[in-house]
């Protein structure tokens, strides 16, 4: 063997070790205190994550919130105007996009155009100068790994949206990452690519062990997805937390109403840390954060599995529609006074509660978030 | 039926309109070339290439469209990528400056560089190709710009950078060979540019092929029609071998084919 030989047979086991299929220790990776502005547009605002090696964490928050811009940070193709991202502790704020080894997958399609899939996937090892022997190799077992294999030669115009994004998946894996970022990779394609892509994503992440930071606007995306979902607003995170936390135990009205479905309901604040709706009185959850509410119409935020539902009389409201969703029921009621809210009840029962029953609904007492009242249009 | 009996399908129609349209350009096209022939005569053709000058100067307008072609692309390309990934609120700038020289006229731009060039280039031909690349700045500027249009410039570049690739390899492994029909294009136009242009090279005092044709238009009018159509064929041999390379590459890409006019159809695909 010469010793250019020896050298790039090297650099290939380097590059390739162990890979695909073999669990991997992970990268930790900490955003800390990141902060950009845009002109006077502030996108981001003290964003701190700290990411676990192996975590998939995902940023979920409505268009302009600054998920996209601190996911940009990470890759390198944006600079912060403050804050550090430190990758196993070493801060890589100054190290070029090109030389920080993240894979990563973007929104819109982006396979080069004059490269067929086996050598879109062999592009990052190309640029590792990894023999051409080992570079095909290792990017043929990439294809195949995201089912690709008989689409090898073909070029990107002659695949499918779906097929393009997991070329691209695969073409991110191919460098053995130190961190995936995905960016919004599933919002072009169909229902139903969409869903398997995801499944597809989280098995080899999972199989792989690579930490990776995902990018999404899609509530059910983040929620199935990842081990933790950062919830962001204006810039800021207001919560980071397990997709089962964030649902149950919302840490503020925003992340409250942002996941999941969400009732709301025409309250008064009594004190600081109660408040009245429905005619019950119940206790006010984070209520530090609605002194500022005080004195000001306000709503209290219920999901529809909180509001208990019984057939009465004379009670407070109308059924007004009934959606079979399985084990529940969603059932639309019409309050007094033209509120409009959903109620779940098991399906078993819900067949007492035709459209048009007068049904009596009330609040369990458990503490509930409030927020300013919404203004409706 | 009987009723629609009299009436040709709109197929037919249409088809036969097309013989028609073809058939007019046909002759129009078609016609002066027959009269040149005529004119020239079959005997003229094989003397142009014994002629004094002949050699000498298509070799110098060959040699100026080459330094011209090369120069144009390797100020032109970096700019147009740079304006496109870095400053596209310039871009319509850009347009405007680029197209100037089709505003000013040859002989004003001549003319006044013939007045403050510096002594050693008044006497290079390059000082020739140097206004040619100003004169090719319109249409190469197009014809790139029309090809990042059509690409992604932004995420590819960004992808290509994830993958380690560095500034040289992003340029030179992805955006080139995607911007192989704008170049091609930018190319063609350039060349046709050199070898037609006839103003300033005769202000220049120098014999390029154009230049050339018309002086030995003034003694043997039949030699420099023959010239003329042999220049023609030339070019149309040049078109058509950049028309087969490019669309080889091409279809194997998804671009479709490569045409003079592919950058017409680059502009609406772009936006």
């Amino acid at each position: 063997m010469t010793a250019n030989t020896a050298n790039e047979a090297s650099t290939a086991s380097t590059a390739t070790g162990g890979l695909p299929g073999s669990e991997r220790g992970g990268t930790s990776v900490v955003l800390q205190d990141l902060t950009r502005h845009f002109g006077a547009t502030r996108a981001l605002d003290g964003l701190s994550i700290d990411m676990a090696p192996g975590e998939l964490v995902a940023l979920l928050g409505p268009s302009g919130c600054g998920k996209t811009t601190a996911l940009r940070i990470v890759a390198g193709f944006e600079t912060a105007d403050a804050g550090e991202v430190l990758i196993d502790g070493k801060d890589i704020s100054h190290v070029p996009a090109a030389r920080r080894d993240m894979g990563m997958v973007f929104q819109s399609y982006s396979l080069f155009p004059n490269m067929s899939a086996l050598d879109n996937v062999a592009f990052g090892l190309r640029m590792r100068k990894v023999g051409t022997g080992s570079r095909r190799k290792k990017a043929a077992e990439l294809l195949d790994m995201v089912g690709l294999a008989p689409q090898s030669g073909q070029f990107p115009h002659q695949l499918s949206g779906g097929q393009q994004q997991r070329v691209a998946l695969a073409r991110a894996l191919a460098i053995e990452p130190r961190v995936l970022l995905l960016d919004e990779p599933l919002s072009a394609l169909d229902a139903k690519v969409r869903l398997q892509l995801r499944e597809q994503i989280r098995t080899l992440q999972q199989r792989l062990g690579t930490t990776t930071l995902f990018v999404t606007h899609d509530q059910e995306e983040a929620l199935s997805m990842a081990d933790r979902v950062g919830v962001m607003s204006n810039g800021r995170l207001e919560q980071i937390a397990a997709p089962d936390e964030l649902y149950a135990d919302p840490a503020t009205a925003f992340v409250a109403e942002f996941v999941g479905i969400m009732n709301r309901l025409p309250a008064s604040l009594e004190g600081g840390d109660r408040v009245t709706v429905l005619g019950s009185t119940v206790p006010v959850r984070a209520a530090s954060q609605v002194a500022e509410l005080s004195g000001k119409p306000v709503d209290v935020l219920v999901r529809p599995e909180g509001l208990r539902l019984e057939v009465a009389e004379n009670g407070n409201g109308i059924v007004t529609t009934r959606t079979f969703l399985g084990s529940v029921t969603r059932v639309g009621v019409l309050l007094d006074g033209d509120v409009a809210l959903q109620a779940d009840k098991p399906s078993s029962e819900a067949a007492s509660l035709p459209p048009g029953a007068s049904v009596s609904v009330t609040l369990p007492p458990e503490p509930v978030h409030v927020a300013a009242r919404k203004v409706s249009e | 039926m009987a009723a629609l009996g009299g009436i040709a399908p709109r197929g037919v129609r249409s088809t036969a309109w097309r013989w028609i349209v073809l058939i007019v350009t046909g002759v129009y096209f078609l016609l002066p070339l027959w009269a040149a022939l005529r004119f020239a005569g079959i005997k003229a053709f094989g003397s142009v290439v014994s002629e004094d000058g002949f050699t000498s100067s298509l070799a110098l307008s060959l040699r100026l469209a080459v330094i011209t072609t090369v120069i144009t692309i390797a100020l032109m390309l970096p700019t147009a990528v740079y304006v496109h990934l870095r400053l596209p609120r310039l871009r319509r700038l850009m347009e405007g400056i680029t197209i100037l020289p089709i505003v000013i006229p040859p002989v004003v731009l001549i003319v006044g560089v013939l007045a403050i060039a510096p002594s050693f280039l008044k006497s290079s031909s390059l000082l020739l190709a140097l206004l040619y690349v100003v004169l090719a700045m319109p249409f190469a500027y197009r014809a790139l710009d029309a090809g990042l249009r059509a690409l992604d410039l932004k995420t590819i570049t960004e992808a290509s950078q994830s993958l380690g690739a560095s500034w040289g390899s992003t340029l030179w492994r992805v955006i080139l060979p995607n911007l192989r029909t704008a170049l091609l294009s930018a190319t063609v136009l350039t060349v046709a540019m050199v070898l037609g242009e006839f103003t300033m090279a005769s202000l220049d005092l120098y014999q390029t092929f154009p230049v050339w044709i018309y002086v030995n238009s003034q003694t043997s009018g039949q030699v420099s029609v023959a010239a003329s159509m042999l220049a023609l064929i030339v070019t149309w041999l040049v078109l058509l071998a950049i028309t087969v390379l490019g669309t080889r590459q091409s279809r194997k890409t998804g671009g479709g084919t490569v045409t003079l006019f592919t950058v017409a159809r680059q502009e609406t695909r772009g936006d």
